[in-house]
């Protein structure tokens, strides 16, 4: 039987669940870098970020949804950083943002 | 003879023009129509950004009214403004050389943004409730709990078409980031966070206050403003909200929810500015004549602002500039009556 495709369907909700999400390992990454919540969101990062040239690749967008305790993806995702630490040069916040890829792919690695 | 000074208000501003007035050797009155001075900072319990008790800035100035010998009429409304006086609702007038409005703001009411359910539900409270609270030396829920976890939204009745008030009231981010702290300070394990749509912190020590919120409190901020609030059956407060950072909807339930409430310009601004010939803001306040040269003249001879008549302003600016007002007043005074 063809299937028929009424253009709608079940789908997962895309809301952020701040009751539902483990905060804990957020709160852990935070903890080791408590400069990560002085983040402005000014996409300094990456706007600057050699992976981010390449690819779709957006690191705040991807620290800020693990702040949030979104971690799906996220370790594969890292993975298309390069390490080159520009990102870190220009933060105005002065986050070590090299060291934060690291720091989440180490507290995720077990996720 | 002194000349004589009506100072319309006895806030902050109306406070602190009468006493550099009356140093100047000039005769100002008060006309209050609340029965006490002090205006809306007698409500704050400590003030940004560096935590004074806002009783150890209110209390001396009134002190200071009362030793001078400054005439206050207390309970009286000002109705009519004009440079040669005033006229009370009591239908009394005071004839004066030169008239100060230092009349301040009004204080939005909640009620009016209704998807937040302020009144309805017990858990919503004002960002002057908790100072409220704050004073009393608890900051608790309803039923007397602590809170764990805590959201503070910005621009209520601010930056907001829907209720008419399109400005920024200016002070309200910074006393969002000082209330974050105190209930940091006093419940270090509960999460508070803030909800805005821009973050502002246009005084000096500001942003250094908010970072220290950020890193040393950890205070989550979320860009993205609350689109609604309900309540569960347990009386928690189901918020709504995008995080515009990352683009997705984000949802949670919180303990209490703090709505940091704008300034709006007083309700009876276009009447007195209609008695007075003077124009409005499109925002409501008083206009100055100068946004440079003129911020404590009005358009009309003999009659002058102080505080946030003219537009939000926080203690500090509103004081510089009442002391501003006065040496403007005299100034006038000495040129009218061609005083050396
Ligand atoms: C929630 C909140 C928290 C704040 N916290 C701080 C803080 O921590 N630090 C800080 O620097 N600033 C703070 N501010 C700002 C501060 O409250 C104002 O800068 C200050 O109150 C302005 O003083 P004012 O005299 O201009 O006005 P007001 O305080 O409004 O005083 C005006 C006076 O005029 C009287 N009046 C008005 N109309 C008439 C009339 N027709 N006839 C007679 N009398 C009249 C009123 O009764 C009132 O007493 C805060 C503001 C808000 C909203
Ligand atoms: S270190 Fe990684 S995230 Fe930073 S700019 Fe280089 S590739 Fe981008
Ligand atoms: S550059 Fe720094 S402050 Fe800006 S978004 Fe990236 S981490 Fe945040
Ligand atoms: S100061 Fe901040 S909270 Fe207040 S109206 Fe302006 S942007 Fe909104």
């Amino acid at each position: 039987m063809r299937n028929i495709v009424f253009g709608y369907g079940i789908s997962r909700p895309r809301a952020i669940d701040m009751d539902n999400n483990d905060l804990r390992k957020s709160g852990d990454i935070i903890a080791e870098m408590p400069e990560l919540q002085a983040c402005i969101g000014c996409g300094s990062c990456t706007a600057s970020c050699t992976a981010g040239r390449l690819t779709d690749f957006n690191f705040r967008k991807l620290h800020t949804a693990v702040r949030r305790g979104e971690y799906k993806g996220v370790y594969a995702e890292l993975s298309k950083c390069m390490l080159c630490g520009k990102c870190r040069l220009v933060c105005p916040r002065g986050i070590n943002t090299r060291g934060l890829v690291m720091l989440i792919k180490r507290k995720l690695g077990d996720f | 003879m002194a000349y004589r000074v009506v100072v319309v208000g006895g806030g902050a501003a109306g406070m602190q023009t009468a006493i550099e007035l009356k140093s100047r050797g000039v005769e100002p009155i008060i006309v209050e129509r609340d029965i006490e001075l002090g205006g809306k900072a007698r409500g704050w319990h400590k003030l940004f950004p560096t935590f004074t008790p806002a009783a150890d800035v209110i209390r001396p100035l009134a002190q200071r009214v009362k030793d001078m010998h400054i005439r206050c009429f207390y309970g009286q409304e000002v109705t009519q403004i004009a440079h040669d006086g005033v006229t009370l609702r009591s239908e009394e007038r005071i004839p004066a050389d030169a008239v100060v409005v230092a009349t301040g703001f009004t204080l939005f009411d909640a009620h009016r943004k209704q998807e937040y359910g302020y009144g309805l539900y017990d858990n919503v409270v004002t960002s002057v409730d908790l100072e409220r609270m704050m004073i009393g030396g608890k900051v608790t829920l309803a039923d007397g709990s602590e809170p764990k976890r805590i959201a503070i939204l910005h621009c209520v009745g601010s930056r907001d078409e829907k209720v008419g008030q399109k400005h920024c009231s200016k002070v309200c981010c910074i006393t969002g980031v000082k209330q974050a702290i105190e209930l940091k300070e006093m419940y270090p394990t509960a999460d508070v966070f803030n909800f805005y749509m821009d973050i502002r912190m246009f005084g000096a020590g500001y942003e250094e206050l908010y970072r220290e919120a950020q890193e040393r409190y950890n205070v989550h901020f979320v860009r993205g403003r609350i689109s609604e609030a309900a309540e569960t059956i347990e009386k928690r407060i189901q918020i709504k909200a995008e995080d515009t950072l990352t683009g997705r909807p984000l949802r949670m339930t919180v303990d209490m929810l703090v709505l940091l409430v704008g300034m709006s310009a007083n309700y009876d601004n276009p009447q007195l500015a209609a008695s007075a010939g003077l124009t409005l803001a499109p925002n409501g306040y008083f206009k100055a004549r100068d946004s440079f040269l003129g911020v404590v003249h009005s358009e009309r001879e003999g009659i002058f602002f102080a505080g946030t008549a003219t537009a939000p302003k926080s203690l500090a600016d509103t004081l510089a500039e009442a002391s501003l007002t006065a040496s403007a007043v005299d100034a006038y005074l000495k040129n009218k009556f061609n005083v050396k």
